[in-house]
């Protein structure tokens, strides 16, 4: 086997010197039963040609890539471009072959990417701090509603915008589920504007509310009133927190901690991360520093070492598992640091004018796409400000997506199974990496279904 | 896996952010900023800007993105390449870390998940366009319910701990379903952080088992404590001292008969391919972390994932999304699962990794996992024999893919654990975990895994005897250590003390 060095002669040395005279004499102690129905079932192993030919078989076998499809899909994982320099840096073995970075000394690329990580974060979200990474944006959701109970232990009541992307919302139920002291509400959208409508908190508006968990953008690419429900939020005293799956919104958008946010949560899928059938990407979490003791995950911060030099290095580790077991924050250890790194590469890349002119970019295209569709007579469902997606209404859904893909385009993604109200919408996402020729054969072949 | 050892700043607090910049470290990206350099030419440019600005309206749009990089596409590689060279990785050093398997990662493996066909794949696209994903997912599924022996796996789960969670999860739902849910979860005190830490999110209050001195844990002492309260035995096998429990199937049976569950955590699973199945032992459920056992690499502490695999009775509860084939033969995540926990997270999992720990267990087959782990448990016991005479064993017992040592020399000449750790890494190696378990004092915990060969042992070996003479005859050396590395030893208790956890346009620059 190619990955294990060892000759027979090395087995043979080792094992006198271990004192026994076969390898299974090491596994005397582990009982006879379970060693006899040990076997593994599965074939040989195979040459490094063989297994590549399997799975590039298997990658074949996606045909929404190999058939070249034009893509309008997102909902939460975007297409953008990815600098090449984001993958000459992601690919060191140095920063792919560490781990978490407990022995600081030997770590400081990984913890000092990591601070800049947090910096970036800290600045497009506009709080103070954030983590150095979480799963993804749904789980950090979820985390950020634990937090908010931990920082207001008296409140109950969690109102979740409807409008939140469907699986952050699933998330969040399920991480709340053996919990006890949380009532989960709906806050609506309002049918016209897409947006969640400020006004429909106000029932909850009292001394059990919690917090108000809210998409920014929304599940419908909508940009959300941010700064009226935190107001809100805040006026009845409890914790906004806002989620963003297309991040790269906040090159633009005002930031959420200057609208009133308290913890911004999202996914970072898009700053770099290819889409990868929906994971690994990156979740980030952000919120302010007099609760930093009440966040969840790992935090590098800045310190010195003997010799007066700057470091950086693993800190506030009180709140975590490790050392506070049961009592810690979260159970998370192994986070996503390596995204976190394709993440802050991918930031430093497009710096401060670029990110933002992406995001225009973006904001661009998206308008132009509506504008055509609408031309071909395809309705937009929802009249407020959007970034980049959108939902359209047809007459039948699923007919037009069949007949987009016939013409080699991936219009969006159907509705219905989340909204049953908006069983005749479909989302439809642009980027940066849909040209004005895909755009124009997505109207075409969605032309007349409206 | 590693719990800080308290030591004293010497670092007045107020000093954090007054430090130099020696020549081997590198500038914050932030510092080699300057206004209007790009690292990319963005489409549309700034007449895209004028144009979104007046579609969406000034009052939505920020101004601008203080403090944010403004670098050069050189710039920017330099500044990360040069990062890249302040770490150690387990391509280019042993890294021996106990409980983390940092075992070899081939790189064919990330160039299968980088396959357009795969990396190209967006989650949402029509199922019947991503078969070759889905019957990845299929395939790698049926594999672990082989290795294990278990019947049903979800591949949902992001990392260990979230597995943990969706187990406990299931647990509970799996009582709430037979009519009333225990309270409690019984955990050795040998177990990891995450164990405790998931019981009490998942709703559970913990219940310590005290191991035995040898390092193991007694049936007696689970038919002790476990009643009509308690859910389940969480407990990771072979446990953290590296021991194989020997009285896992009393255990389980111990359990059963009261109702309860055992939830196995598979952290150390590197130790039982082919050797033992979480199935055979009487598990009913096991989690595997895919960057420890199955190769994928960890990432500066992930991404990894965290697959649940299941006994048949629990089957209904697993997370979604939940893989089933249809009639027409055709893979696609069944739509209605009421038993079941719910979402962990957005989409199907780490995909990418997924990818990754398929592509190795094609590589190794049956017999090749079977091989290491054999080869990871000889490895283990050679060092542990090597080592004995200066590092004895914190048990007695024979252990499997890794070693719990221990040492005298802080006794002898004031040389900690942590000390030892720092000096190791003048000598080219990553130190093992240290401090853990907390059940060992001053814990070194030694996991070679199975791609190091008996050369690079050897030298790590040596390399531990010398530390122990020099504490010995120079503690003041390894007391100070490391003196060969870019940065001298790290002063963990000012960070903390003062968190400065961002960079800041006001913070002084250092040179
Ligand atoms: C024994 C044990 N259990 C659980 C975990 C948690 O796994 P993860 O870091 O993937 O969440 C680890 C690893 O850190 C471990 O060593």
């Amino acid at each position: 086997m190619r990955f294990i060095p060892h000759t027979d002669d090395d087995i043979a040395a080792m094992l006198a010197t271990i004192g026994v005279a076969r390898l299974d004499d090491l596994l005397e102690h582990v009982p006879k039963g379970l060693r006899d129905r040990a076997a593994i079932a599965l074939p040989p192993g195979q040459t490094e040609a063989e297994v590549a030919a399997d799975l590039t078989g298997l990658a074949a076998g996606n045909r929404a890539v190999s058939d070249g499809l034009a893509s309008f899909l997102g909902g939460g994982y975007y297409r953008h471009f990815v600098p090449a320099a984001v993958r000459a840096i992601t690919s060191r073995a140095e920063f792919v072959t560490s781990y978490t970075p407990y022995q600081a000394e030997a770590s400081q690329g990984t913890t000092q990417a990591i601070f800049e990580f947090q910096t970036m974060i800290a600045q497009l979200t506009g709080l103070e701090v954030a983590n150095a990474s979480m799963y993804d944006g749904a789980s950090a959701a979820a985390e950020a509603v634990l937090m908010a109970h931990r920082v207001q232990p008296k409140r109950t009541v969690v109102a979740i915008s409807r409008a939140l992307w469907p699986d952050y919302r699933a998330t969040i139920r399920t991480y709340l589920s053996a919990l006890k002291n949380f009532d989960l509400v709906e806050a609506p959208f309002d049918p016209a504007t897409g947006a969640t409508d400020p006004a429909a908190l106000a029932p909850y508006a009292n001394d059990r509310l919690l917090c108000a968990v809210v998409g920014y953008p929304n599940a419908f690419g909508v940009i959300e009133p941010l700064g009226q429900i935190a107001a809100a939020v805040k006026q009845a005293g409890g914790i906004t927190i806002s989620a963003t799956a297309e991040p790269l919104a906040l090159g633009l958008l005002k930031s959420p901690g200057a609208l009133g946010v308290d913890i911004a949560v999202g996914e970072g899928q898009s700053f770099g991360m290819p889409l990868q059938f929906g994971g690994p990407g990156v979740g980030f979490f952000a919120a302010r520093m007099a609760q930093v003791r009440q966040m969840p995950g790992r935090l590098i911060g800045q310190t010195r070492d003997n010799r007066g030099n700057r470091a950086f290095c693993l800190t506030l580790a009180t709140r975590e598992q490790h050392i506070r077991r049961e009592r810690a924050t979260s159970n998370i250890c192994t986070n996503h640091s390596l995204c976190a790194l394709a993440a802050t590469a991918y930031l430093t890349l497009m710096g401060r004018r670029g990110l933002r002119e992406l995001a225009a970019r973006n904001v661009e295209l998206a308008s132009q796409a509506r504008a055509r569709l609408r031309a071909a007579g395809i309705s937009p469902r929802f009249n407020g400000k959007f970034f980049n997606e959108f939902a359209i209404t047809v007459a039948d859904p699923a007919r037009a997506l069949a007949r987009a893909e016939a013409a080699g385009v991936l219009a969006g993604i159907p509705l219905a199974r989340d909204y049953p109200e908006l069983a005749d919408s479909i989302l439809v996402t642009v980027t940066e990496t849909n040209s004005l020729a895909e755009i124009a054969r997505l109207a075409d072949s969605l032309a007349g279904v409206g | 896996m590693a719990v800080a050892k308290k030591t004293v700043s010497e670092t007045p607090a107020k000093d954090i952010l007054d430090s130099t910049r020696g020549a081997d470290t590198v500038a914050l990206i932030f510092e080699e900023s300057a206004p209007g350099r790009r690292g990319v030419d963005a489409p549309g440019g700034a007449a895209s800007e004028a144009r979104a600005i007046e579609l969406l309206g000034a009052d939505l749009c920020r101004a601008d993105i203080d403090g944010f990089p403004e670098v050069s596409e050189p710039q920017a590689l330099r500044h990360f390449l040069r990062l890249s060279q302040l770490n150690f990785g387990q391509a280019l050093q042993f890294y021996p870390l106990g409980s983390c398997t940092m075992k070899y990662n081939p790189p064919l493996n990330d160039e299968m998940a980088s396959l357009p066909g795969f990396a190209s794949l967006h989650p949402a696209a029509p199922i019947h366009l991503a078969q070759g994903a889905l019957e990845l997912m299929a395939r790698l599924e049926a594999a672990l319910a082989a290795i294990t022996g278990m019947d049903a796996v979800s591949l949902a789960p992001a990392a260990g701990a979230h597995g943990e969670l969706a187990g406990l999860l299931m647990i509970r739902a799996w009582e709430r379903k037979r009519g009333g849910v225990r309270r409690k979860v019984i955990i050795p005190d040998t177990a990891h952080g995450t164990n405790p830490a998931s019981c009490t999110l998942a709703g559970f209050e913990v219940v310590v088992a005290k191991s035995h001195r040898r390092g193991y844990l007694e049936a007696n002492e689970i038919r002790r404590l476990a009643d009509d309260e308690t859910a389940a035995l969480m407990v990771t096998n072979p446990n953290t001292m590296g021991i194989f429990e020997p009285e896992i199937e009393e255990i389980a049976a111990a359990l059963h008969e009261r109702g309860a569950l055992l939830y196995l955590d598979g952290a150390n699973m590197n130790a039982l391919l082919g050797v033992a199945k979480p199935g055979d032992m009487g598990a009913d459920i096991v989690h595997i972390n895919l960057h420890k056992t199955f190769s994928t690499p960890h990432g500066g502490g992930g991404p990894g994932a965290g697959p649940v695999a299941v006994k048949a009775h629990l089957e209904p509860f697993l997370p979604m999304p939940r893989l089933a084939r249809r009639a027409d033969g055709m893979l696609d995540f069944a739509a209605d699962r009421p038993d079941s926990i719910g979402r962990l997270r957005a989409y199907h999992g780490n995909f990418g990794m997924l990818v990754r720990a398929y592509s190795y267990i094609l590589a190794m087959g049956g017999d090749g996992l079977a091989d290491a782990s054999r080869i990871a448990i000889l490895n283990a016991a050679y060092a542990r024999k090597r080592l004995a005479s200066r590092y004895p064993s914190a048990s007695a017992e024979p252990a499997m893919h890794e070693c719990v040592l221990t040492h005298d020399l802080e006794a002898r000449t004031d040389v900690s654990t942590l000390d030892i750790a720092k000096r190791l890494l003048d000598y080219g190696f990553h130190p093992p975990t240290i401090y853990f378990p907390l059940v060992v004092h001053g814990a070194l915990m030694i996991e070679p895994t199975e791609t190091e060969s008996r050369q690079t042992l050897d030298d790590f070996i040596a390399a531990m005897e010398k530390i122990y003479d020099e504490a010995i005859a120079e503690p003041e050396r390894v007391k100070t250590a490391p003196h060969n590395l870019k940065l001298g030893r790290v002063d963990e208790v000012a960070a903390a003390r003062r968190p400065h956890l961002r960079w800041r346009p006001e913070d002084p620059k250092s040179d």
